[in-house]
């Protein structure tokens, strides 16, 4: 059947606390696909945005942090069953950004909605293999337990744009963490999308934060920001790593520095454990 | 009627410095290429201990090039269960030779022989057993089936458990296949020049460590040398900052244990003589120059007044002076710069408001001393609340709920360690689970183990000590992970 109506096309906008806002600057940049064709006008995000999302993101820290594991795992369950349904709406969107072949474009939302399914599952685990019953000298008993690190600035990788996305958001706030992230700057829409999945799934507002924009004018502001407990620098390129490692050093960030990484391979406990800190707990035994 | 106690001191024979020390490298003593030197001396006399060389630019390329060459032709290579036994020799000869080792300490550092005998040698030593057992087990360490060494390990320690910190950073690095260059802090370098004496008495190949003395010029010179693949420090927490913007735009791994403001919360259930036997032990145990110390202490306003009394009844028995004394509680301060310190601190929070007690304390003339120190009416506002003071300074202030407790003591940049004393053990888990720090001791304080990770949150710096999170900073994983 020919579409011979006209389309109602979506504005895109910011994810902040749970809303979705326009930038407060009133700015967008012109977003085109990958034959060169205009797709949208995004939200342009200020440093001021990221400055909101980081408080959104510290608001929600203190009870996404105490959820249970369990609740947190079934909480991004649900999010990969919205994902599931929304599954031919994320196949054109990826494939228009990216210029994918439908193919393509396939596969890589597949795996990242497998991506999605794997991290919740690591919801009720990673404690029990990133922690440890510690058999120290003297009578006391000694546990040692992963916890999030707190709130997480992340620039995503520029492409994939939804796998790569997917891939550095899940592990993050999977373990309690949340978080700012900086969609691929040539390819936001799907994380635009995204952020509408989150939205309307049991994911508490806060929890992510989702901007698009410009890398170089939103990374730096977070990294320097003295309330981001860490930052990952999966989308930036090597040549600016060092300028945000050196604003990140004024409260000490741990830093995740990008790396070469094939989106499509298994990713390992790696990007779990680089936001988790290890709590080790000291009582004596005795009658 | 009072009872004096009869001095006790520990003999100095046992002790057998040479006269003048040079840097340890490629299994030798050399001289340093710039031939300087500086004196170490004791704190509690100010008498000159030895001279000790200082490492320039060209003595760190040369132990990071023995190093290299140590890992690349010997270590890395040598199966895991030949570098255990290394290792467990090591161990072996720190117990053997603690005594002296405990004695140098205490000379060096001015910390009670009770201490360094007790607590510093004996840990330093278990350090070593621990990881020597590793050694040939990195394969089940959960860190990938085939983990690999990082290469060449710099490392930078304090002077305030100057054998232990050795320990911790020297023992994990050779476990795991790395080599090392260590620098002692420059006011404590002496156990660390017996331990490159008891490299060679352990036939560890040479270069596989490799000790350079000096001051912060040296520990510059190190970890921004660029043949280095890994970077341990622990120290203060501008120091901390100095290397990771050093560092910035490298692939070089870094660990931080950097410092601390510790809270130490007291419930009106607590068993009261136990808790003040904590917090005493909490900020007074080494004299406050421990980066986890208990130097915030939060009290329930119920109990503040019996709390407060009994505490200072103690603080008056606490015996101050010779460190050589098995008897002496509290011992010298480490260096006249930091008698300094701590003293401006203490003079600022009388100046902000804050009520100062001591207990009646005759300090030695020469040496350099501060009576154990307790203010109260403090607020959370003040330097004394919120700035490391790294001395027997203790800074009292009171909560009301369990909420409010938690909320003052993660109010700060820091997230060390805490403690919590209570009869209830749900409560006790509740604040547990609350508290932003890497170890928090329930009804107890200042306990380590080679078997338990330490190490912080936030601006207390990253990576932990200890365990397997302690094996694990010292290596990738492997192509297989």
């Amino acid at each position: 059947m020919a579409e011979d109506r006209i389309g109602v096309r979506k504005t895109y906008k910011l994810y902040i606390g749970g809303a979705f806002p326009r930038s407060e600057s009133g700015r967008t940049y012109e977003i085109v696909g990958g034959s060169g064709h205009f797709l949208a006008n995004a939200a342009q995000a200020s440093r001021k945005d990221a400055r909101d999302s980081v408080v959104a993101a510290r608001k929600a820290f203190p009870s996404w942090s105490a959820a249970t594991a369990y609740n947190r795992g079934q909480i991004l369950y649900r999010v990969a069953e919205l994902l599931e349904g929304r599954r031919s709406q994320f196949v054109d969107e990826v494939a228009l950004a990216g210029g994918l072949s439908p193919a393509d474009a396939q596969r890589e939302v597949a795996e990242a909605i497998d991506r999605w399914v794997w991290y919740a599952g690591w919801s009720d685990k990673i404690a029990a293999v990133a922690g440890a019953a510690n058999p120290v000298v003297g009578p006391y008993f000694n546990f040692s337990v992963p916890e999030p690190t707190g709130v997480v600035a992340v620039i995503a990788p520029q492409s994939p744009s939804l796998l790569g996305l997917v891939s550095v958001v899940a592990p993050i706030i999977l373990t309690g963490n949340t978080c700012v992230v900086v969609a691929s700057e040539r390819s936001p829409l799907p994380a635009v999308t995204l952020s509408e999945v989150l939205a309307t799934s049991d994911l508490p507002g806060g929890v992510v934060n989702l901007l698009t924009g410009f890398t170089a004018e939103l990374a730096p502001g977070l990294a320097a920001h003295m309330d981001v407990n860490a930052i990952d620098l999966a989308g930036v390129e090597w040549s600016v790593v060092a300028e945000l490692e050196h604003a990140a050093a004024d409260n000490v960030k741990r830093v995740l520095l990008p790396s070469e990484t094939d989106w499509y391979t298994d990713p390992g406990t790696a990007r779990l454990t680089a936001f988790l800190e290890t709590k080790t707990v000291w009582h004596p035994v005795g009658v | 009627m009072t009872f004096d106690y009869a001095p006790a001191p520990e003999s100095r024979d046992v002790a057998k410095l040479r006269s003048s020390y040079g840097l340890y490298i490629g299994g030798q003593f050399v001289d340093p290429f710039g031939g300087e030197a500086f004196k170490t001396i004791s704190p509690a006399t100010e008498e000159v201990l030895a001279e000790v060389a200082t490492a320039g630019a060209e003595d760190v390329d040369r132990a990071v090039l023995a190093a290299r060459k140590a890992y690349d032709e010997v270590w890395r290579a040598l199966p895991g269960r030949e570098r255990a036994k290394y290792l467990f020799r090591i161990a072996r000869i720190l117990q053997e030779r603690s005594r002296e080792l405990a004695v140098v300490e205490t000379l060096d550092n001015g910390k009670p022989i009770r201490e360094s005998r007790d607590v510093d040698i004996p840990l330093a030593a278990a350090h070593f057993f621990y990881y020597a057992g590793w050694a040939d087990k990195l394969p089940y360490a959960g860190l990938g089936p085939d983990p690999q060494p990082l290469g060449v390990a710099a490392q930078v320690i304090p002077w305030n458990f100057p054998l232990l910190m050795l320990a911790w950073k020297i023992a994990p690095a050779l476990a795991a296949g790395n080599t090392v260059v260590l620098k002692p802090a420059e006011t404590t370098p002496l156990t660390a020049l017996l331990f490159a004496e008891i490299c060679q008495q352990a036939d560890l190949p040479p270069g596989v460590v490799n000790i350079l003395t000096g001051a912060g010029e040296t520990g510059r010179a190190l970890v921004g040398h660029p043949g280095v693949d890994k970077v341990a420090f622990t120290g203060s927490t501008e120091v901390g900052k100095e290397i990771l913007r050093t560092l910035a735009g490298s692939r070089t791994k870094l660990t931080l244990e950097l410092g601390g403001k510790a809270a130490n919360i007291v419930f009106d259930d607590a068993p009261i003589d136990q808790a003040v036997e904590g917090i005493v032990n909490g900020i007074f145990f080494n004299q406050g120059h421990v980066c986890c110390a208990g130097s915030r202490l939060l009290v329930q306003e119920s109990v503040l007044d019996p709390l407060l009394d009994k505490l200072k009844r103690r603080l008056g028995t606490l015996r101050l002076g010779d460190p050589m004394d098995k008897n002496t509680d509290i011992g010298a301060i480490n260096s006249a710069e930091q008698l300094a310190r701590i003293t401006a601190l203490a003079d600022s929070g009388v100046a902000e408001g804050a009520t100062r007690w001591s207990p009646e304390c005759e300090l030695p003339g020469t040496g350099f001393w501060f009576a154990p120190t307790l203010f109260t009416d403090v607020a959370q506002s003040t330097r004394i609340a919120r700035e490391e003071i790294f001395g027997p300074v203790l800074s009292v202030l009171t909560f009301r709920t369990p909420d409010e407790a938690v909320e003052k003591a993660n109010n700060t940049p820091y997230g060390l360690s805490a403690g919590v004393w209570t009869e209830k053990g749900s409560r006790i888990l509740w604040m547990a689970q609350r508290l932003r720090a890497g170890v928090v001791w329930a009804n107890t304080f200042n306990r380590f183990d080679p078997a338990s990770p330490f190490g912080g949150y936030k601006e207390s710096g990253f990576g932990r000590e200890g365990g397997v999170p302690g094996l694990a900073a010292y290596l990738a994983k492997g192509s297989h992970g």
